[in-house]
Parts: structure tokens; sequence; C-alpha cells
């Protein structure tokens, strides 16, 4: 029962608001990503669940309890920080005690729950150093210790992983998994890295300018993307848009552009159609689109000029030149593309997105 | 899983309860009064409150002893045809200047020095600060002894050296006791100086020099481009705080001359306290004291203004 | 460095940087060397053809055991630890909270009452010292040890303050944010978490703090009269010289002896007062 729940949220900062009537429940034990650009405001909403930011107007409930008022300390939660926030005077068994201590667990109990967490994190080896005499991974391990030895009710996460190394953080983000379905408890997770979020989120908020664009769970945001934003910002190598006008073709409606001609697929037609004769954003992911072979319908086609060949391994990108607009195209690692090189491309027709001009949503 | 049970078991809501003065004092603002509060009573009782009764004083007629009645300005108009206080000002003006132009280039230039690698360096800093940090009424006696026009091992050092004749009456002559409590003045403020500007060059990137050496700088020019206006901030924070300190000097003077020779080397600070403790005259003492005011205003406020400058970028 | 020629290296580095040396540190030598001289050599004019300035060829410690019997020179020692000591205490204590406060709180005219600080730190202690007297006298603490203990803390808070900011603002947030929701009061989180962390900081304001107070004297001089509430600095100036009688000897003596205590406080903790000083200046 230890859900989350924000009400009307807003935060304003001498009259400029840093999160704009945010509402979102956290339900009980469930993976909560909040996800976004820097200054979207996902870590002040963060903060203002810890209790480390007044609340301008709204409410924030945890469990069934408004706690606007209460101090942090009342709470019942735990935080881990982007920079670990290890006390460096004390050791580790101190850090990861320090919580306890302040509640008055008993000190049998305190080395129980502590020699039980650092176990679980592999750290039992560390805990009568100092944190200056740790690595980086093993910092944020103590940093998780010092969390779950208190067994909260909710856990927070305030960009956990961005001061480690890619390897490391690949290899601490498998391992938050993991915790997470062992601990079992309700987790809010800030971050600025949308594979962390997919990878890590029952469900992800995405957040822009102090305002939620879109909650879901993490393909439903991927493959329905609610407006431009979000499905330029989840994803990499990021969605292709291209800018295409909508008009009546002999057969259904097509989307044209300087480039290329492309028949919309019918059961997008019903949606588009009020937009007969007007521009609108059409998107598209780069691994949508293939090379095309000799059988492939003309009217899903387009024809690029390779610019740029970055072979990553598992894929290769191109960087195409269609008809004044640059798009990435993800192909197989086998494919022999040189730069000048004219291919041919057909895309996915039920892949395809398009977005309102002016108001960015998807149609 | 026992931690999972552990809280599905617990009851929520369960925030402690909690004393009223805790919670007060989990807001900010009543744990910043508090917190404030030992230290507004001090400052208070021992700064505000005396510079208002300094005021108050220095528009009366008060001695020591009797209260005394409100006169005006009458104080400050008297000391404008004081004709002692006017030799006061100009020396207290001559003294400032001159010493802290002096302290700011001999101590730039030993930090200069002691800026390269040397052995010893540490060391050498160590004992280079002892004028500052020595009492410096006590290190003035010394100073005093050394000035003894009789007994004086600096006339016998320049003797030696053929650079003078006669006896030099270092203090007792009115035309060097200026200089000869400049001297001190200087002595005891170069390590101050010295050190802090040392600890602004150890915050310029030798780098800087490097890439002005490889653009074909000369020393004299990499210091006058690179070093000088990186090191500028530091030296004009450090002049700032000398010149408050020089301006309202009183122990050096009040060891070396008592602001004798006929009053050659009386400073504000010294004849204040001539008048208001010697004689007993309150409340003139304490008119000639806030007659410093003003110039103390000036410096803090440019320094204010500077440091807040220098904030901002 | 860039290297030059020797010669060169003698005139811009070696040359000037003794002759520094010995323009700071010889007063020091000459305290000493005084202090043991009899006073049969010591009052030998320099034009005297045997005059001896460097040394001495009978040293003797008639001086200092002058110095320590016939004088009140250890009362005052005492006077002046006590003093440094408490006021030093006080101050740290205070400077302390507000350091916090100022570095760390948000709260009403927070920005204004960090400059009215810094402006008391500035206010020289020659400014007031007249109505001071005064109130020191109608709070009845004249001649008393607490007149400069309740005193000297108006020029020492400001400083440790100050420098103590600036040790707090050097601390990540987040330690005390952590602490927090680790179930701690801000109160607790200030004393367990930041308070520790500032230890260095904690030291070299205390440091500095006792060495201003063992050095302060024109409050010494006003607000004490009688010579055995005299603190050392005071003492000397006031009861070595008898009218015009300058017991030389022994004013050396109580010059030397009287500098030990800052002198040997700061052999051992040289950095951190050479933090304090350039931390005072930094703002």
């Amino acid at each position: 029962m230890a859900r989350v729940l924000l009400r009307n949220l807003n935060r304003m900062y001498d009259e400029v608001p840093a999160v704009k009537d945010v509402n979102l429940e956290i339900r009980d034990k469930e993976f909560v990503v909040l996800v976004g650009p820097s200054g979207c405001g996902k870590t002040t909403t963060l903060r203002m669940v810890a209790g480390l930011e007044s609340i301008t107007s709204g409410e924030v409930l945890i469990g069934d309890t408004v706690v606007n008022d209460l101090p942090p300390m009342d709470r019942d939660i735990a935080m881990v920080f982007q920079n670990y926030a290890l006390y460096p005077h004390m050791s580790v068994y101190d850090n990861m005690a320090f919580g306890l201590k302040m509640r008055g667990v008993d000190r049998a109990e305190i080395g129980k729950r502590v020699q039980e967490a650092a176990d679980i994190l592999g750290i039992g080896e560390y805990l009568k150093r100092k944190p200056r005499q740790l690595s980086g991974g093993q910092r944020q391990r103590v940093a998780l210790g010092r969390a779950i030895v208190r067994h909260p009710q909710v856990f927070l996460f305030d960009e956990p992983l961005s001061n480690l190394d890619a390897k490391l953080r690949v290899q601490m983000r498998v391992e938050l998994k993991k915790l997470h379905s062992r601990l079992n408890t309700t987790a809010v997770y800030v971050t600025h890295d949308q594979v962390e979020a997919m990878t890590l989120g029952d469900r992800v908020v995405v957040m822009r300018g102090g305002e939620v664009q879109q909650v879901g769970e993490p393909l439903e945001l991927y493959n329905a993307p609610a407006n431009r934003f979000v499905a330029g910002f989840l994803g990499s190598p990021a969605m292709n848009f291209a800018a295409v006008r909508v008009s009546n073709g002999a057969s259904g409606l097509r989307a044209d552009s300087p480039g290329f001609s492309i028949d919309v697929p019918s059961e997008i037609d019903p949606r588009l159609r009020p937009y007969a004769g007007r521009e609108v954003t059409m998107g598209i992911r780069p691994e949508d689109l293939h090379i095309a072979n000799g059988g492939d319908p003309p009217g899903l086609c387009l024809d690029g000029i390779v610019e740029v060949v970055e072979r990553l391994g598992a894929e290769i990108l191109l960087d195409l030149q269609v008809g004044g607009q640059t798009m990435v195209v993800s192909v197989e690692p086998t494919v022999r593309a040189q730069r000048g090189d004219k291919l041919r491309f057909v895309l996915r027709p039920n892949r395809l997105h398009f977005f309102d001009p002016a108001s960015e949503a998807a149609i | 899983m026992a931690i999972s049970e552990a809280v599905n078991q617990r009851a929520f809501a369960r925030a402690p309860r909690r004393g009223a003065a805790t919670l007060l004092l989990e807001d900010e603002r009543w744990l910043a009064a508090a917190l404030l509060l030992p230290t507004v009573i001090l400052l208070g009782l021992f700064i505000a409150y005396p510079f208002v009764e300094g005021v108050l004083l220095s528009v009366s007629n008060a001695r020591v002893g009797i209260p005394g009645h409100f006169v005006g300005l009458a104080n400050f108009t008297a000391l404008l045809s004081d004709s002692i206080f006017r030799v006061a000002v100009w020396n207290t003006f001559v003294y400032t200047a001159v010493a802290t132009v002096l302290k700011l280039a001999l101590g730039l230039w030993l930090a200069l020095l002691l800026n390269r690698h040397f052995r010893g360096k540490a060391f050498t800093r160590a004992f280079i600060l002892l004028p500052f940090i020595i009492p410096t009424v006590l290190s003035t006696f010394a100073w005093k002894w050394m000035f003894d026009p009789t007994f004086s091992v600096i006339n016998w050092t320049l003797f030696q050296f053929g650079l003078i004749h006669g006896r030099i009456n270092w203090l007792g002559n009115p035309d060097l006791a200026l200089i000869s409590v400049i001297i001190v003045n200087v002595w005891r403020g170069v390590p101050f100086f010295a050190i802090s500007l040392l600890a602004g060059l150890q915050t310029i990137n030798p780098e800087l020099q490097e890439a002005a050496a490889i653009d074909g700088a000369k020393p004299w020019q990499r210091f006058w481009h690179v070093t000088w206006p990186l090191l500028l901030p530091v030296t004009m924070v450090v002049m700032l705080f000398s010149i408050i300190q020089t301006f309202a000097d009183f122990q050096l003077v009040y060891v070396l001359t008592g602001g004798g020779p006929a009053n050659a080397t009386q400073l504000f600070a010294t004849y204040a306290y001539q008048v208001g403790v010697g004689t007993g005259l309150l409340s003139e003492g304490a008119a000639i004291s806030l007659a410093m005011f003003p110039f103390l205003l000036i410096i803090v406020v440019v320094q204010l203004l500077y440091i807040r400058r220098v904030e901002v970028h | 460095m860039i290297e030059g020629a020797k010669w060169r290296r003698w005139v811009y580095f070696y040359i000037p940087l003794g002759a520094f040396i010995v323009w700071l540190l010889f007063p020091f030598y000459w305290m000493l060397v005084t202090s043991v001289r009899p006073d049969r050599e010591l009052y030998r004019p320099w034009m005297a053809p045997n005059y001896a300035p460097f040394w001495t060829a009978h040293p003797t410690l008639v001086h200092v055991v002058d110095l320590l019997t016939e004088t009140l020179f250890a009362r005052w020692m005492l006077n002046t630890l006590f003093i440094a000591i408490v006021s030093t205490i006080i101050s740290l204590f205070c400077g302390l909270l507000a350091g916090y406060a100022l570095a760390r709180l948000k709260f009403p005219f927070g920005g204004s009452l960090g400059t009215g600080i810094f402006i008391t730190y500035l206010v020289p202690q020659t400014l007031l010292f007249i109505p001071l007297a005064d109130i020191i006298r109608n709070f009845q603490l004249g001649d008393t040890p607490w007149a400069l203990v309740l005193t000297y803390p108006t020029f020492l808070i400001p400083f440790c303050t100050w420098l103590l900011m600036g040790y707090f603002k050097a601390i990540p947030r987040e330690l005390e944010e952590c602490a927090r929701i680790d179930g701690a009061t801000r109160w607790k989180a200030m004393l367990y978490i930041i308070f520790p962390i500032a230890v260095p900081g904690i030291l070299s304001a205390g440091i500095f703090a006792f060495t201003l107070s063992w050095n302060e004297f024109i409050y010494a001089l006003v607000f004490l009269s009688s010579a055995e509430q005299k603190t050392v600095a005071v003492g000397v100036t006031s009861e070595l010289v008898r009218g015009d009688v300058f017991y030389w000897g022994q004013l050396m003596a109580g010059a030397l002896l009287g500098s030990i205590p800052v002198a040997f406080i700061y052999s051992f903790f040289v950095e951190y007062y050479v933090a304090g000083l350039t931390g005072s200046v930094k703002g």
C-alpha cells in the first residue's frame, strides 16, 4: 500500500514554474522512472516527494498520508543521490548504520541489517573502510546499501548511475533491476538517460518544461508516443522527422515532400483525413526503413544519397540526404554502402507516425 | 523474502511524535533565527550598542564620571580648528598611503620569490610569517630597542658600513619618527601580503605562464599580462583589509612614540586615546574616533562592491 | 622554472630572499640576544669600541628570573591564556552556528545579515573603544577578564563566521539532505554530518582566533587597570616601563616569553593558520 500520489503538484522558483500541475500515481511496488532533458522538472518533482523541496501548491501522498508538511526524516523514504552523498568521515558500516541509529534501532538489529544489506550487495569486506578508499562502483553499492538497510516504504533514486563509467553503468542497471524485484518496494527513479528509463521502469514518465508529456509502459511510449517530443526523446538514434504535405491521391491519402511521396496506410487514413491539404510532421524510426528490393510497392519507397556511414558493429547507421532533409537509417552490418551511393529504401507502413505541426500531438 | 515481509507488515503513516521545538527547528527560518541568536546578541551588545553610544557621546560634553548633556556638533566643529587633530589626520593619511604601497610592493616581490621552487621553502614560508603572528606590541618593543639612539644596533650597522657618521635619533627626530613608524608597520604587514598573494599566485595555472612563454612573452611581460590581472582580485581584497587596519592603527605608535615627538606621529586612534582616556574627555575622544568612520565607510563600501563584482563574474 | 646563469639566480633570487629573511627575522634574534645579555653589556653605547651587538660573551638568565619573580608576568600569562581560550571557544561556538545558517539556510534578510556580519568584521577596535569602555563600566565588568572575554568575540565571531561559511559552502548539500532523509533533524544533520567534515576549518578558525585574542592590545589597555588583571601585552607595556626607565632586559625577556604560546601553537598548525589567513581574505 505504499503508493505515491502526486496531485496537481506545482513548484515555482521566483515566479518561474519548475513543475507544472503534475498528476501521477505510483502504485505500490511499482518501479517508475521520470525521464527528460535537464531542467524538465524531474529532479524537482523527486525532491518534493522527498521533502527536500517545498511544495508551492498541490499534494504529495505517501501511502494514504498527505506528507506536504512532514519533514524528510518522518516520510519513511530512502534516497540514493547522483554523487552518492556518502558521509566522508564515517566508515562504510557507519554510513549504512546512520539512518538506523537516528531512528533508535537497537545495536543488534543494526548489525544484522547492515550485514544483510552488505551480503546482498557484496560489500561485506569493505565495511571498515572510509568512502574515499572505495572505487566509484563500490561507493555506488554503499549508497544503495544505506538505502536498503532502512526498509523504507519508498526508494527514491536521483540519477544514481550517471557518475559511473559506461560499462559499470550497464552492470549496475541490471543489478538495480534484480534488487528491485528482490526488495519488492515502490521506487521512483530519475534519469536523463532514455536507455535507463526504458530498461528499468515498469512505467516511464516523460517530462518536459515541468510538465508530464506521457506516462506508460516503456514499449507503449516507444511504439505510440503521444507527441513529437516523446517520439524524439526515446530511441537511439532518434526518430527521423520530415515535413510532409497531405493530399488526396487516386488511391487514398498521400504524404508528399520534396524528396519522396508516400501512400498513407489505410488504418491511419481516417485520422489524417482532416489534415488533407495541410502540412504535418511525419516520423519514422531508423530501424523501420530497409533497403528496398525490386518487389516493394513504390508508394512506400524513398530514395536517399548516403552522406555518412557509421559502422557500429551490430548495425550500420547511414546518414541520408533525402530531398533536402536528413534521415538516419539503421541497416544490417553486412550492407556495403559508401558515401555518395544512391539507395532506395522501403518503410514499414504500420510504423509511420504523424504529428500535428502546431500542437505536436500525435495524430 | 524477509525485507519485503517487514515492509508489508508495518503500519503506515507512522510518523513518530515529535516535540514542538523539534518541529519548529525543522523550519529553516526558525532554525536560522536560533542559530544566529547568540551572534546577534553579542554583536548587538558590543558593536551596535557602542556605536550608538559613541554617536551619543560625541554630541555631548560627557567626562569620565559626569554624564553631560547634548551639545550638538560642537565637538566636531572644535576638532576642525584643532591643529593637533589636523596634524593627526594628515599623518594618518600619509602613514596609510606610504605603508600600504610599500607593503604591497615588497609583499608582492616576496610572494614571487616564494613562488619558486627551492629547498626549505615550507620552512622559510613558516618563519616569514612570524612578524605577523607574534603579538605586535611585543615585537614593536624589539624595534623600539633597536631604534634607541644610544644603543641602536641599526646605527652601529650603518656606521660600520660607513653610511652614517653621527648618530641618528630614529624616534626622537620629528622628521624621522613617522618614517620609523612606517618601517615597523611595513615589517609587520609584509608577511601578510606575501602569504596571501602567494596563495593567490598558487591558484594561477602554470600552463598559462607556459602558454605565454611559447607565445614569446618575456618574463616581465608574462607578469604584467598574465600574472598580475589574475592576481588582482586577491590583491584588492588584501589591500583593502590592510588599509582599514593601517588607518585605524594604534599599538605601533603607542609603543614607539606615543604620538610624539611634538605630535609628529599622532594618528586618529592615538589622539582619540590621548584625549578620551588620557585626559578623560570622553565626548571629544569619541568624536575623534568617529571622525574615522566616513573614511572607513568608503573603504568598506568599495570592498563590498568589489567583492560583489568579482562574485558576479 | 626557467633556469638562467648562476649569477642571475644569485642577483634575482638568493640575495633578495636572504635580505627579506634577515629583515623579517632579525628583531626576534635581537629580542633573544638582549634577554640573555647582562646589564653592563646591555647599556654600552653603540659608539663604544667594545660594542658587540650580535653576540654576548656572558649570557645570563637574570632577566628571565627577575621577570618571573619580581613582576606579575606569570600571572599575566595565565590571564591572557584564560581570556584567549574562553573568547575563542565562545567565538567558535557562535561562528559555527551563524556560519552554518548563513551558508546553508534560506531565511528573510539572510543576505543583509551576512553583509552586516562582514561589516563588523571590518570594524577596527579603535573605532569603538571609548564608548565600549563606558558600557563595560556600566555593566560592572571593568577590570575583570570578562570585559575582554565578552568583547573579543566582536572581532572574532565575524572572522570565524566568514571563514567557516567558506568551508560549509564547499560541503555538498546532498550530504545533509541524505542525513535528513535518513531520519536526522536539521540540527542533528548539522551536528553529526556537517561539523565533523568541517573540522579542518574549525581548527583554522580556532587557531586564528586564539592568536588574535592573544595579540589584542587596545581593549586590554583600556578596560583593565589593576596590575594583577593585565594581559601580557599590556603588562609588559605598562609595568616594565616605570616612568622613563625601560628595563630592556626584562622587556625583551617578556616579549620573548609572551610570544612563545602563539609561536608554539603556530608551529604545530602552520598549514591551518595559513589556510585561515588566506581564507579570511578570500571572502
